[in-house]
């Protein structure tokens, strides 16, 4: 197991290298420079803000530089917030978007996977229909259209919650609607067949010779091998809900990392957005790696280290 | 010897978008306390619908007894709600199944899955369950049972783990054991341990089963009585010796000619002729008319009635009766 996370550790390093290079030249890729909207800048005064932020340099040694940064996790000042370091606007909006993204896959997942069973032990039945048809909408509303939909019926006609912010339990609830619903609808339908194909195992029947009660078979003996795919595709929605976040965030005003990310391609903020960048492939390289280790939890026959000799 | 189950008149049908199937038409049969009984057939004429019945695990709908009963001990089975069926299943009568490979829950221990139906129906506490569960894979041959416990079904082999589904058959020492088929998945020499296991087991706790196969090899070693049956009827019941060496029933006779027999190697395998009949409209007759060799006009229009050729040995055919036995005057 150790030896399987050290070598887990260091491919997770690698990846976000990788992602790290491929952004620096994709990012000085990009015509323009941050100074290019400052007015009353004359070339002098260009050449030193260049030069403060070692912009005059090479491109190959501005690319040690930013490794040297990242390997010491300490991006230095943002060029647009100049009161400010990069770290400390991660710092401050991390938490506000780690919140919204953490409830909403909670919400998704625990929502997804009850409505799911719930579907498939009443196959063909009308909870089955309503569920799915619940689920095919999620799927194919966008989570922004959603977003909107929400904003005018539940904060502006009938004034039921607050319509954008983020300081309250009340102020969630709209945000993590609009952004778990997709989610939520993959996992209830993926739920719902991989349900449907293990209660006809032959183990299932076991069980119910054994005359244990339907509520234990359902979830000791169907659920715990019915949630392998819903386990599977857990990486690829994270990265789903990681950049609905950014939408999400936008629409309710959610203080959240978000809206970082985006001002600092538009605006050319080098160091903000190798910053957001590094640290939210990390957070998704990581959060991955917890979905191989669940696989090991709930399945036995997947073995995290190093093969037994049979 | 005492009636442990009676099987009256059982019908089952499986309704589907072709029509209703009549999987079972009819079956009755008795079992005593610590007997062995097989039920012998081909595939598709109703044997383990049979057996599913008795413990009303028949998937429902699409599935339905439709008439007849299932008494055991005393206690009508049919009319039971699934509450109280719950409580017989597995304590009083239990099932195991086909293939040992797919019986067992990959994700659970063996310990778990031994013990959750004794947690379930007393009251014990974990480390007495485990206890139990340790003697019963003692009794069913597994060595080491205490790091076997914790072991998950994909770290056994094929016939290790049929014996863990034996053993979780047997650990609320229930009176019936029902054997759908336990050696066809398994190896032959794998298959004689298993025969020779249930032999065991029988012996020791004096367990009553009911085999169902479509193999007369498993049927010769451990049966005490044969019912045969086709296309959802017993068409021949009777103890061993009475079906191995008194068949009747040209169907029964057709079973053992086709089986291959060690001390004549000489001699051919003769095969039954053509195919069941479809029971989605069974035939009015005897439903082996069709691939009968001695098949009378009669068998087609009228299904025969039961004739006893001794106490224990049953057959419906009309060539026992006394018109059919004439020698046929030209």
């Amino acid at each position: 197991m150790a030896s399987y996370i050290i070598k887990r550790f260091l491919i997770m390093i690698m990846t976000v290298l990788v992602i790290a290079t491929l952004t620096f030249f994709l990012m000085h890729a990009i015509p323009g420079s941050p100074f290019n909207e400052e007015r009353g800048t004359n070339d002098v005064v260009q050449a030193n803000l260049e030069a403060h932020y070692h912009l005059n340099e090479p491109i190959y040694i501005q690319y040690f530089i930013y490794l040297k940064s990242i390997a010491t996790l300490d991006f230095g000042p943002s060029i647009k917030h100049p009161t400010e370091s990069v770290n400390e606007l991660l710092g401050r909006g991390f938490p506000i978007s780690f919140e919204l993204g953490m409830v909403t896959i909670i919400v998704a997942v625990l929502s997804g996977i009850v409505l799911g069973v719930l579907a498939a032990l009443k196959h063909n039945g009308f909870i089955d229909y309503l569920a799915m048809a619940c689920a095919v909408l999620g799927i194919s509303i966008p989570n922004f259209v959603l977003a909107t939909l929400l904003i005018q019926k539940m904060a502006v006609d009938w004034e039921l919650l607050p319509p954008a912010t983020w300081s309250s339990p009340m102020h969630m609830i709209l945000p993590t609607m609009a952004l778990a619903t997709g989610p939520m609808a993959i996992i209830a339908r993926l739920t719902r067949s991989s349900m449907l194909e293990v209660l006809t195992q032959d183990y299932i029947k076991t069980a119910k010779a054994k005359g244990l009660k339907p509520y234990k078979i359902v979830i000791k003996h169907a659920l715990k091998n019915a949630l392998m795919p819903v386990v599977t595709i857990l990486g690829t929605l994270l990265a789903g809900i990681l950049t609905g976040t950014f939408v999400i965030e936008k629409i309710f005003a959610i203080p959240g990392m978000g809206r970082y990310f985006i001002e600092a391609i538009n605006q050319r903020d080098y160091p903000l957005i190798m910053g957001t960048t590094v640290f939210y492939s990390f957070f998704l390289v990581f959060m991955l790696f917890l979905v191989d280790i669940a696989y090991g939890v709930l399945d036995p026959r997947i073995k995290l280290h190093k093969k037994e000799s049979d | 010897m005492e009636k442990l189950l009676q099987v009256k008149d059982l019908h089952v049908s499986f309704v589907t978008y072709g029509g209703e199937v009549q999987a079972v038409r009819g079956v009755s049969f008795d079992l005593h306390k610590g007997e062995t009984l097989a039920i012998v057939g081909e595939s598709g004429c109703g044997k383990s619908v049979t057996a599913n019945s008795i413990m009303k695990l028949i998937p429902s709908p699409p599935g339905k007894i439709t008439a007849g009963k299932i008494i055991y001990n005393g206690q009508e089975l049919v009319t039971k709600e699934e509450k109280e069926m719950r409580h017989i299943r597995g304590v009083d009568i239990s099932m195991i199944f086909q293939d040992p490979m797919t019986a067992l829950n990959p994700t659970l221990t063996i310990g778990e899955q031994l013990t959750e139906g004794l947690r379930q129906h007393q009251q014990i506490s974990r480390q007495a369950a485990n206890q139990q569960a340790m003697d019963i894979l003692d009794l069913v041959g597994i060595p080491n049972p205490k790091e076997r416990l914790r072991q998950y079904p994909h770290q056994f082999s094929g016939g290790m783990r049929q014996r863990i589904v034996i053993a979780m058959a047997l650990i609320c020492e229930p009176e019936l054991l029902i054997a759908d088929e336990p050696t066809t998945a398994l190896d032959v020499t794998i298959q004689a341990q298993i025969l020779e296991l249930f032999e065991k087991i029988q012996k020791e706790t004096g367990i009553a089963i009911i085999l169902i196969t479509h193999d007369l090899g498993v049927v010769a070693k451990i049966a005490d009585r044969i019912a045969v049956m086709y296309a959802g009827k017993i068409i021949e019941v009777g103890d061993k010796r009475e079906i191995f060496y008194h068949a009747s029933h040209p169907y029964t006779k057709g079973l053992l000619l086709s089986v291959p027999r060690l001390d004549r190697p000489e001699e051919k395998l003769i095969p039954i002729d053509g195919t069941p009949p479809d029971l989605f409209s069974p035939p009015v007759g005897c439903p082996f008319t069709a691939r009968c060799p001695q098949a009378m006009e009669v068998c087609e229009k009228v299904y025969p009635y039961q004739t006893a050729l001794s106490d224990t040995h049953q057959v419906e055919c009309w060539l026992q009766d006394e018109k059919a036995r004439k020698p046929a005057v030209l």
